[in-house]
């Protein structure tokens, strides 16, 4: 058992974290907050010169070819800094399903793209009852021909207003089991009959309603095999959850530091609040929960990464690291006081950040009703 | 709106106090905890003298004539000094039934004794199933002639094993809801074929297993209609949640004071513990428990004095005191380091209690149950 | 990154296993909650010695085996998963060991531990007083030189297990200039390893909640002792003992103490039935084992970074802080939710019919409010992850 990072991953994380200090301060993001687009494309392409947006993506697309649990200790950075933008989506939602179960065309056409930060990428998920189980997938795509039509309305899903490319969860026949014919299709969002709203949410992360109104998409673009897609779907989410928590680790551990640091400067009945024993056993309670979802959470990533069944893992990391996320940041504000409340102050960025975290691919009860059922309940 | 106590109900609480505090030190409790009766006969006595066993029977019983309320605070004072006695269940599962449904002789041939101290009473509901709904019931009592016979098993039974009557909970009838076919019968414990054990439990608190092998009641003991006994039950586990409720505030109260009184003699790094915040922010905590607790139990137990529907203030009251007493009775514990663990220090009695009451006449899987079900949110 | 255990490690948890199910069949020991505190046998632990297995990361010259700590916690992990009698030689293998092999003389390395490998010696602690709890360096109990001897005098409480002791390990104050409500009493405090059969000893036991009688009090009236009993330097006692506190709470005893408890209440919840429904299918039921088995998992995981922490060998104060934290919550609140499960059944004692599962679920819901008082009481664990973890001020 190793709980340290490998070399390359400390660097990794050093020039992650130094790059991200400078190119992302957060009056930045406060900038893509109000901003239209939600990201700063100079910066996008710095991160694509980088290597970011391929770093697991294989050699031979442009890519570097690095491990899952790699992109992790790059995820929990840019939690750290409250990276704006479609990184998450494309990398994580696009690249990783299309290197998954593309055809060979389709990881020649997109993932160099990916790569090298041309193409946008997004899910369309998740309908109008909020549901994440296949009975919840109602979008249908009909075929016709050499194509498929697909018509429904998708929410929630990140960045579609920008983005090149959408893979659409639809219903692609009817069945007894809900989680039969399914199929995942690579959409282009320029298609006619595709059309989206912003949604305006807590952590102004532009998710979006997206309608499908009679979209046609050829059959070369279905991911993996027709009716086939909901195992796909399943594990698309799996990754997702754990990228999110590990970009939610970033979020406490910065928030964290900003607390312990503020608590050390703040003076109240001439001490600094630190030396309050109250503050001190929050802020211990606080540390225990980072440290429980960090390694809750490194685990699953690191499961993930060398291709161990981790179902079970992956649910415990996102119901931990969810709860922990809610008493922390709650713990927080806490002992920032009213200032922490300000519009001006950071933490509310982070608070809200995590807000959406802790609802992204499922919450808590859906997770931990995942571990009743791995248990054998 | 007053949330003050009438004079006359201050004197009793006062009078119940002083006398606990003289009659049952906590040397006393621990006696009576090993003691094969669990009680004090002439403690007993001396409580049907004062009038406080009779306390809510009306006065042409031989009563006082007082109010549900008043026997509540009398419950509250006997939470705080803890009294082991078969109170609760002679009051609630005795009295108010017949009060309820009982003939006019039943009344008087049963309630002056039970005023007196003579009669001690108990109620035999639970079963195997350990849940307190008519699908629990399945302890048969069949007609025959004059009588009924009643076989079966009943568990959990307070002070069973030195009660002169048990109210016993049978089915009489398969009807078309489990509430459907429920009968109450008054039995003498000294009827042929009733054997009766009691269980060791962590409250000490003499719960009994009952076995009723072919006893036979006269018809004339029935109590309330055939098969309509369902709401006579409801009516006593709605008091007895309110009343268990009313003497947990109570152990709660003392709970918190002797833990506050700990914390402020105790030295460590030459403080008293009660100097440190983070134990000054729990003892907060533990009294906002203690003090909200009371008035949710109070609000309950004047509604039902009143007479008014409270099957939610009851349920809230019940689960509210469920959660506290236990978390109070914890961190009680907690803060006095590791002497509170051992069986000799008093605050241990109160853990121990704290448990065995959230279970008695419900815990929170029923209460919670049933405050959704009066908020209209019906499965 | 690594969250595998290695062939080697794979191969010797089998061994451990497979040594478990062998004794369980035949007999040997009844699986109980708290083994490691209520599981006393001699025998057993000289059968876990003749494996090897005590002592196990101590240097092979004494007769250790000189492995890893993280093979120690696989070790212990089993014989806690197992329910397994090991209280006999948990102290000394624990603690005393590894202090005796820190601060002690060659001659006492040679003396006592090839005997504590041997299964021949049990330990008890010897530092909480009536007055100093937290607050040890406040203590008491004074070991005045005289001679060739120390002379002591004075009370120690909650000493684990001195009735089956040879040894107690003594925390006493050697130097009485340094008062105990001295700002620097912690100063002029040393150890000892005192023999339990020397004059003037006097043991009591407490009862605790779950009516067990592990904890005593001890009493020095005068008890003599050789000089050869100081481990380590005169006076710098408390400096030495900090270390062996972290050791004490560094364990995946403060995880898995009522570790039987939760496989059996689990199979409780799949096999009672209630209104003909078996309980796991109950929403609540299933959530309250989904969150047990979550922050289980997620303890374990800080156990297996403090084994790694010292591995590294670095000492792992504000980890072994955060795991004793987070796994103690764990132990109390699987007592209270099996309690939950168990309905009205909980409230049954291990001697009454009907009782389920032994009593095994009240009894350690009676032991369970000492779990976050023995061996650094959460308060305290909550100061040092804030002051040593987080540097906040004093």
């Amino acid at each position: 058992m190793d709980f340290s990072l490998s070399e390359e991953q400390e660097m990794l994380k050093k020039m992650a974290r130094d790059f991200l200090a400078d190119k992302c301060p957060k009056t930045l993001v406060r900038e893509m907050q109000k901003d239209e687009v939600g990201y700063p494309p100079e910066l996008w392409q710095e991160m694509a010169g980088l290597g970011w947006m391929g770093l697991v993506l294989p050699e031979r697309y442009g890519g570097s070819g690095m491990a899952f649990l790699d992109l992790s200790v790059l995820l929990e950075e840019m939690g750290r800094a409250c990276l704006p933008g479609p990184f998450f989506p494309t990398v994580v939602l696009g690249a990783l399903p299309i290197t998954d179960i593309g055809t060979e065309e389709l990881k020649e056409s997109y993932l160099p793209q990916i790569a090298g930060g041309e193409a946008i990428f997004t899910l369309a998920l998740i309908e109008y009852d909020a549901g994440l189980d296949a009975s919840s997938i109602s979008v249908r795509a009909l075929a016709d021909r050499d194509d498929y039509i697909i018509s429904g309305t998708k929410l929630f899903v990140p960045d579609a207003h920008i983005a090149d490319y959408l893979l659409c969860v639809a219903r692609t026949g009817e069945s007894i089991k809900a989680e039969d014919n399914i199929t995942v299709f690579l959409v282009d969002a320029k298609s006619p009959g595709i059309s989206h709203t912003v949604l305006k949410t807590i952590a102004g992360d532009k998710l979006c309603e997206v309608v499908f109104d009679q979209v046609r998409v050829p059959e070369e673009n279905i991911l993996g095999e027709l009716n086939q897609g909901w195992s796909e779907v399943q594990r698309i989410m799996e990754r997702a959850a754990v990228a999110k928590c590990c970009e939610m680790i970033g979020n406490m551990q910065q928030v964290l530091e900003m607390t312990v640091d503020y608590a050390k400067e703040r003076m109240q009945f001439t001490r600094p609040i630190g030396s309050f024993q109250a503050i001190q056993h929050h802020c211990a309670n606080m540390a225990t929960d980072v440290d429980a979802s960090r390694f809750s959470t490194y685990q699953a990533a690191w499961m993930l990464s060398e291709g161990f069944p981790c179902t079970k893992e992956v649910a415990i990391a996102r119901a931990i690291t969810t709860d922990a996320s809610r008493r922390m940041l709650a713990l927080a504000h806490q002992i920032h006081g009213a200032i922490g409340l300000t519009e001006d102050h950071d933490l509310p960025i982070y608070s809200k950040r995590a807000k959406a975290a802790e609802l992204a691919f499922g919450d808590t009860h859906f997770y931990r009703e995942l571990v009743a059922q791995q248990v054998g309940l | 709106m007053d949330t003050s106590f009438t004079e006359e109900q201050e004197m009793l609480r006062t009078a119940v106090s002083d006398f606990l505090i003289k009659e049952c030190p906590k040397s006393k409790v621990r006696e009576l905890e090993e003691d094969e009766k669990g009680y004090s006969p002439e403690t007993w006595k001396i409580m049907a003298d004062l009038g406080w066993i009779g306390l809510a029977i009306p006065e042409e019983y031989g009563g006082m004539g007082g109010s549900f309320q008043d026997l509540t605070i009398v419950l509250e004072e006997m939470g705080r000094n803890i009294l082991p006695a078969p109170f609760l269940c002679t009051t609630i599962e005795g009295i108010f039934p017949i009060l309820d449904a009982g003939s006019d002789e039943q009344k008087k041939e049963f309630l002056p004794k039970i005023a007196n101290g003579e009669l001690i009473f108990t109620m035999a509901l639970l079963e195997s199933s350990g849940v307190y709904d008519a699908s629990g019931v399945a302890t048969k009592a069949v007609a025959k002639g004059d009588s009924y016979v009643i076989n079966g098993t009943k568990l959990f039974v307070e002070m069973a094993h030195i009660a002169n009557y048990l109210v016993c909970v049978t089915r009489t009838k398969e009807g078309a809801s489990p509430e459907d076919g429920v009968t109450l019968f008054i039995v003498d414990t000294t009827t042929p074929g009733i054997h009766c054990e009691v269980i060791p439990t962590i409250g000490m608190d003499k719960l009994c297993e009952v076995r009723f092998e072919d006893v036979v009641v006269p018809s004339s003991n029935m109590l309330g209609e055939l098969d309509k006994g369902w709401p006579i039950v409801a009516n006593v586990l709605r008091k007895g949640a309110i009343a268990k409720s009313a003497e947990s505030a109570g152990g709660m109260q003392a709970c918190f004071d002797m833990t506050v009184a700990y914390s402020k003699e105790r030295v460590q790094y030459d403080k008293p513990i009660a100097s440190f915040q983070a134990l000054q922010h729990m003892m907060a905590d533990m009294w906002i428990a203690v003090d909200t607790g009371r008035y949710v139990v109070y609000e309950a137990a004047w509604m039902e004095s009143e007479g008014l529907p409270c099957a939610k203030e009851a349920s809230m009251a019940k689960a509210f005191i469920n959660k506290f007493y236990q978390e109070v009775s914890r961190l009680g514990v907690r803060l006095h380091g590791a002497i509170g663990t051992t069986r000799d220090h008093d605050v241990s009695l109160y853990y121990r209690r704290a448990k065995a009451a959230s279970s008695a006449f419900g815990g929170n899987d029923l209460h919670h149950e049933t405050v959704a079900t009066e908020l209209g949110l019906v499965k | 990154m690594d969250f595998k255990f290695d062939e080697e490690q794979e191969k010797f948890r089998q061994e451990v296993v497979t040594f478990l199910e062998e004794e369980k069949k035949q007999g040997a020991f009844q699986p109980i909650s708290d083994s490691w505190v209520h599981g006393y046998s001699h025998e057993f632990s000289k059968k876990i010695a003749q494996k090897g297995w005590i002592g196990l990361t101590w240097p092979k010259e004494y007769g250790g085996q000189g492995r890893s700590w993280m093979d120690r916690l696989i070790l212990t992990e089993e014989l806690l998963r197992y329910g397994a009698p090991t209280g006999w030689h948990w102290s000394a293998d624990r603690q005393m060991g590894p202090s005796i092999i820190k601060y002690g003389t060659e001659d006492q390395k040679r003396d006592f531990l090839p005997r504590i490998i041997r299964g021949e010696v049990s330990m008890a602690i010897g530092m909480s007083e009536p007055e100093a709890g937290s607050d040890m360096a406040s203590l008491q109990t004074r070991a005045i030189e005289d001679g060739d001897d120390f002379v002591l005098n004075g009370q120690k409480v909650w000493t684990s297990g001195s009735q089956h002791a040879n040894y107690i390990y003594l925390v006493a104050r050697t130097d009485p200039s340094f008062s105990p409500h001295d700002p620097k009493n912690y100063k002029g405090i040393s150890e000892f390893i005192v023999p339990t059969d020397v004059a003037g000893i006097t043991i009591s036991p407490l009862l605790d909640m779950a009516g067990g009688g592990h904890f005593t009090e001890v009493f020095f009236d005068n008890a003599r002792i050789p000089k050869t009993c100081l481990v380590g330097e005169k006076n710098r006692g408390f400096y030495q003992i900090m270390e062996q506190l972290d050791y004490e709470r560094a364990g995946i005893e403060r995880l898995m103490s009522n570790y039987v408890v939760f496989e059996w209440i689990i199979d409780y919840a799949k096999n009672t039935y209630r209104n003909g429904v078996p309980l796991y299918k109950e929403p609540i039921i299933r959530d309250k084992i989904a969150r047990l088995v979550m922050e289980f998992e997620t303890g374990r995981l800080l156990c297996y970074r403090v084994a790694w922490v010292l591995d590294q060998g670095q000492v792992p104060n504000y980890e072994a802080a955060i795991a004793k934290l987070y796994g103690t919550e764990f132990e109390k609140r699987l007592a209270s939710e099996a309690m939950e499960i168990l309905g009205f059944y909980g409230q049954l004692m291990p001697d009454s019919k009907y009782v389920p599962l032994s009593g095994s679920v009240i009894l350690s819901y009676l032991f369970s409010p000492g779990y976050s008082i023995q061996g650094g009481t959460s308060e305290i664990l909550r100061n040092v992850i804030a002051q040593r973890g987080l540097g906040l001020p004093r």
